[in-house]
Formats: structure tokens, sequence, C-alpha cells
């Protein structure tokens, strides 16, 4: 069954906001960790998804200015969880560097290691109306 | 959420910076603190202990990396001791694996330096 196909009534939403402070990604981290249990995902997608919302999250923290609050609405379907992080901040986007580079930084590597981790990754910014990442990781079918 | 960070010195001249906990966007200006301030002593060569990290992510990496820019610059080098899968999988995922020396132990990480 893919995502399309993949009826409302099947996915259920949890809700989450937190202030748009360093010390609240943890709270982040450990909700969507316990969401991702509720799904037969293995210990390391789990370890794979905390590390990806925590990122998404840091990401909405440096990159956007003026936001209060970090909105994460995950929702858990019956062959992935689908995890949107949305703040209403302003700024200037900063675009990750391509990679590999010779020289490594450490600038971009929170949106890259989400795009290495998850199955599907969106990422909007909008200096107008804030950052949004719309992550997905199927679970294994077997 | 905590972050233990205890510097000591090794022989050599070296310093090992052992750290224990997470290392995320709230924790790692502690790390950042205690490297820069050894660097800031004049010590290039550094093993950083992550054997009791349960969790890093890129702003911990960030802070490994420019401590790593800083000690070049003097000649130096930092060596890691990492035997956590998760976190030498993110090692592996951005390619620092390439850029860090990374040992399964901290005399191993010890004698790279002194080499």
């Amino acid at each position: 069954m893919n995502e399309a196909a993949t009826s409302i009534e099947q996915i259920e939403t949890v809700e989450l906001r937190i202030p748009s402070k360093p010390e609240w990604v943890a709270v982040a981290r450990l909700a969507v960790a316990a969401i991702a249990n509720r799904l037969p995902f293995s210990v390391e997608e789990i370890e794979d998804l905390k590390l990806a919302i925590a990122e998404a999250c840091t990401t909405c923290i440096t990159q956007s200015v003026g936001a209060e609050t970090i909105d994460i609405t995950s929702d858990a379907a019956p062959t992935y969880l689908r995890i949107r992080v949305r703040d209403h901040g302003f700024g200037e986007r900063r675009e990750p560097p391509p990679r590999p580079r010779a020289v490594p930084t450490a600038d971009g590597l929170g949106i890259f290691l989400i795009q290495a981790l998850m199955d599907t990754v969106e990422h909007k910014f909008d200096p107008q109306s804030g950052t949004e990442l719309i992550m997905l990781k199927r679970l294994a079918s077997d | 959420m905590d972050i233990k960070v205890q510097v000591r010195e090794a022989d050599d001249d070296a310093y090992v910076v052992e750290l224990g906990g997470e290392i995320d966007v709230y924790t790692s200006p502690k790390v950042k603190d205690a490297i820069t301030e050894l660097i800031d002593q004049g010590h290039y060569n550094l093993v950083i202990n992550l054997e009791k990290v349960r969790y890093i992510d890129s702003t911990g990496l960030g802070v490994l990396i420019g401590g790593l820019k800083r000690v070049r610059e003097h000649g130096g080098t930092v060596n890691l001791v990492c035997t956590n899968p998760q976190i030498k999988k993110i090692f592996d995922i951005t390619g620092l694996v390439k850029i860090f020396g990374i040992f399964d132990d901290e005399q191993g990480a010890k004698k790279a330096l002194a080499s």
C-alpha cells in the first residue's frame, strides 16, 4: 500500500507544540521515538527518526527568526510515519553546500542527515511565513 | 538531557576530552567551550572519547569539525574514540570517517597521535 492509497481513517495523528528553544528539542525527539515505537519500526529506524526530528527542529531554531514555537505533527499510518515540522518565523534561508566536499563544514549537515535517514523530505522556507519540513519514513515490507 | 565533559592530560602533550550523555543543539556549546579552551591554551593534539555518548546530532558534529580545523592550523589533530554503532553510522553517512581518525579504544587513539 502506498501513501496515496492510505485512507484518512487509517492515519492516527499526534500533534506537539514546543517552544522554539534548544532545550526543548529533546522533548520532540523523545515524543517522536514514542510514536515510532507504536509502529513496527526497528530500534535502528527509531534512532534514525529521533535524529531526523531533532535536526528538523534545530533547522527551525537556527534558520528562523522570531518564531516562538515549533509545531510537530506526526501521522502514523499502517505503512509509514510522516512528520511535519513547522514554525512561523522569518529569516534568510541558508542553502546547504553540495556534498561530499574535500574540506568538511558543519553547514547544511542537518538537512543532509535528514535526507539520508528518511525516505522522502520536503524542505520549504518562506521568509514571510517560516520554515516547514515534511519527512516520511516507510515501514520495511517483508 | 545531560552532557558530561571531563578533560585530562594524557602522555606526549596530548589531552583527552571524555564526553558522556547527549550532544545536541542544547548541550554542544558546553563541549565547544571545553575544546576551545584546550586549543586556546596551546594543546593541539586531542583525543575526544565518545564511548559514553548516547546521541550526537549535526551541531555536535559541527563542534568536532570546528575543533579539528583549528588544531590542524597548528599541525595538530583530533582522534575520536567511538564504539556506538549508531554514532559510527552518522560519521559514515556524513563522510566524516574520512576526516577523523576513529578508534575503538582510547589507547589506540593516543598511540596514533604519537606516531
